[in-house]
């Protein structure tokens, strides 16, 4: 408990100081004591302008999509008992990634490739809800204890069919659309405007999903484990898928398919400070948030004024991170 | 009179058309040690995925405590009966001391977090499957004897009156079947839990059963103590082998023919 408040504190601590470390850095370098001015009275002088007009609305984007994605990587790995599910296994990305690149295969402005973007994501969660609903539903066993094979199954098979989709419209695209598709399947805060609705989400889904983080600990184990020790099992995996596709839905529309972050850190919070998910999940969002916002800082410095695609940064950092953690010796844990 | 830990009504049991269960009555009460006998495929796991809440059953009724299984919550359900799988995958890793703790869920309060007195509890339990020193280690590394202990670890943190257990024994050396059995024994003289548990070895449940159920393909169950039950005659016959008992060592012994 004492340990898990301390986690949670270094890793706000952590967030607190990548917003600092991106309202200061970009093509115009803000000292502290300007960027303190400049947060105190936004109105006076262009300092002001750029820090609460571009860098933070896209800042607080960054940290919110980090955070869901980070949140329904764990969520996902919980309900599909795999340490390979992200928030993309199930296929949203892909339903998101069809609608948006309709949207701009046809030319349409920003405003359409969002709205492609849910409506396609949206499609693929009740796709994947209509076909595996059995396993929803159930309260019973039959054969095989476990219901999560098939649903993996069904949504890695719907987000094939996604993915056949998405290299059709890229092959019929005409050239000058094709950098802006590219930049969207990659995932890209460039121009992001509205963070209010990320962020409203984030902080749903984790009230939504903390009352049941102990129930969690206990589905993680087993169903017909998890049902002998009370939990109430179908209804707890329906919340859960709900929670993680309006989480990667919200995620995916905001800023495309950043890859790696539901994936890489919920698995190294797991490795580096172990798995309960009542710290998991509040930790996972942070450092999900943290991490996709430090990536964000680094896509529009590094080479400044010129823009990378921050799914690009997000999988240099998440790599290497990553099999750091996975080649140390496991065995006792903390 | 208190009424009887477990309760099987008539009871019918199907799996894809198939009959496993006709017509079965039977009631276990507290401080009895029962074993569930019968050849792969009697349908042994689905009655206890049955007694557990897990399958419906296509006829009869089942009663936990004297209530219909239905109108049992879950949470209440949780505190009255455990239940031991045949077999775990764990997909993620966790120490073995939160394993067992995950025991005590049913007795915690929503943002109630595990304190001193279920790690208390949670360290006697692996003591008592012969697992100190195990509690930091990772469930990933243990040997499949060894993640049963561990699972039987958190099903006697959990405390129900009534403990339902698939193959207990399965996967345990010679050494910690006889503690396991043994401890079971002691839960239910000392404690007056009821015990109900799937095994293979008949020499095991002779030794250790008060009572039996014995499973036959043709989906009639023969239930009473275990020397009523567990005959040349109703083994041979629901095995579909010869089986010799014999006496020795002051033990009755089962020996195929």
């Amino acid at each position: 408990m004492r340990r898990t408040l301390l986690i949670w504190l270094a890793l706000a601590a952590a967030a607190l100081a990548a917003f600092a470390l991106a309202l200061a850095s970009g093509s115009v370098r803000l000292p502290p004591l300007d960027l303190l001015h400049a947060l105190v009275s936004p109105g006076d002088g262009i300092a002001g302008e750029i820090v609460t007009r571009l860098r933070l609305p896209r800042a607080l984007a960054a940290f919110a999509v980090g955070g869901l994605l980070a949140l329904a990587g764990a969520l996902m790995q919980v309900l599909l008992r795999n340490p390979l599910a992200d928030p993309y296994v199930l296929g949203l990305s892909g339903g998101a990634a069809a609608g948006a690149l309709g949207a701009m295969f046809a030319g349409l402005g920003l405003l359409a490739v969002n709205l492609g973007a849910s409506v396609g994501a949206f499609v693929a969660m009740a796709l994947v809800f209509a076909f595996a609903r059995r396993d929803f539903a159930r309260q019973q066993v039959h054969g095989a204890l476990d219901a999560s094979p098939r649903l993996l199954l069904t949504g890695v098979i719907m987000a094939a069919g996604w993915g056949a989709l998405i290299t059709l419209t890229l092959t019929l695209a005409p050239e000058a659309r094709l950098r802006g598709m590219l930049f969207w399947l990659m995932g890209d805060l460039n121009g992001v405007e509205s963070w209010a609705p990320a962020l409203i989400t984030l902080a749903l889904a984790l009230a939504l999903m903390l009352p049941a983080a102990r129930d969690l600990n206990v589905l993680l184990r087993g169903e017909a484990l998890a049902h002998a020790l009370g939990v109430r099992v179908a209804p707890l995996r329906r919340r859960i898928y709900l929670v993680a596709s309006v989480a990667t839905a919200l995620a995916v529309t905001t800023a495309g398919a950043i890859g790696f972050v539901g994936l890489v850190v919920p698995h190294a919070l797991r490795l580096a400070l172990g798995n309960d998910q009542r710290m998991l999940l509040p930790a996972s969002a942070l450092a999900g948030g943290t991490l996709l916002l430090l990536a964000d800082t680094a896509a529009r410095s590094l080479i400044a004024p010129q823009q990378l695609p921050v799914g690009v940064i997000t999988a240099l950092i998440g790599v290497p991170a990553f099999l750091f953690l996975l080649t140390r010796k496991p065995g006792r844990i903390a | 009179m208190t009424a009887p830990l477990l309760e099987a009504q008539e009871l019918v049991l199907q799996v894809d058309g198939r009959i496993l269960v006709r017509d079965m009555s039977f009631a276990l009460k507290a401080g009895e040690v029962w074993c569930l006998l019968g050849p792969n495929g009697a349908g042994k796991s689905t009655f206890l995925h049955a007694a557990v809440g897990l399958r419906a059953a296509q006829g009869g009724a089942l009663h936990l405590g004297g209530k219909p299984l239905a109108q049992w919550p879950a949470e209440a359900a949780a505190r009255q009966r455990c239940f031991l799988p045949q077999s775990f995958h764990d997909a993620f890793g966790a120490s073995v001391l939160e394993c067992v703790m995950l025991g005590r869920h049913p007795y915690l309060s929503r943002w109630q977090w595990e304190g001193e007195h279920e790690r208390e509890l949670a360290l006697a339990a692996l003591h008592a499957v012969d697992l100190d020193g195990f509690a930091q280690r990772d469930v990933l590394t243990l040997s499949g004897g060894e993640r049963q202990r561990v699972a039987l670890a958190a099903l006697f943190v959990q405390d129900a009156p009534l403990l339902l257990l698939d193959e207990p024994v399965s996967h345990l050396d010679l050494h910690h079947q006889m503690l396991v059995l043994e401890h079971l024994v002691q839960l239910a003289r000392d404690r007056g839990k009821g015990v109900l548990f799937t095994v293979h070895d008949l020499d095991l449940a002779a030794r250790f059963a008060s009572h039996a159920l014995l499973l036959t393909p043709q989906a009639t169950a023969l239930h009473g103590p275990v020397d009523a039950v567990m005959t040349e005659a109703a083994l041979g016959a629901a095995f579909g082998h010869r089986v010799t008992r014999i006496e020795a060592a002051g033990r009755v012994l089962f020996v195929p023919g």
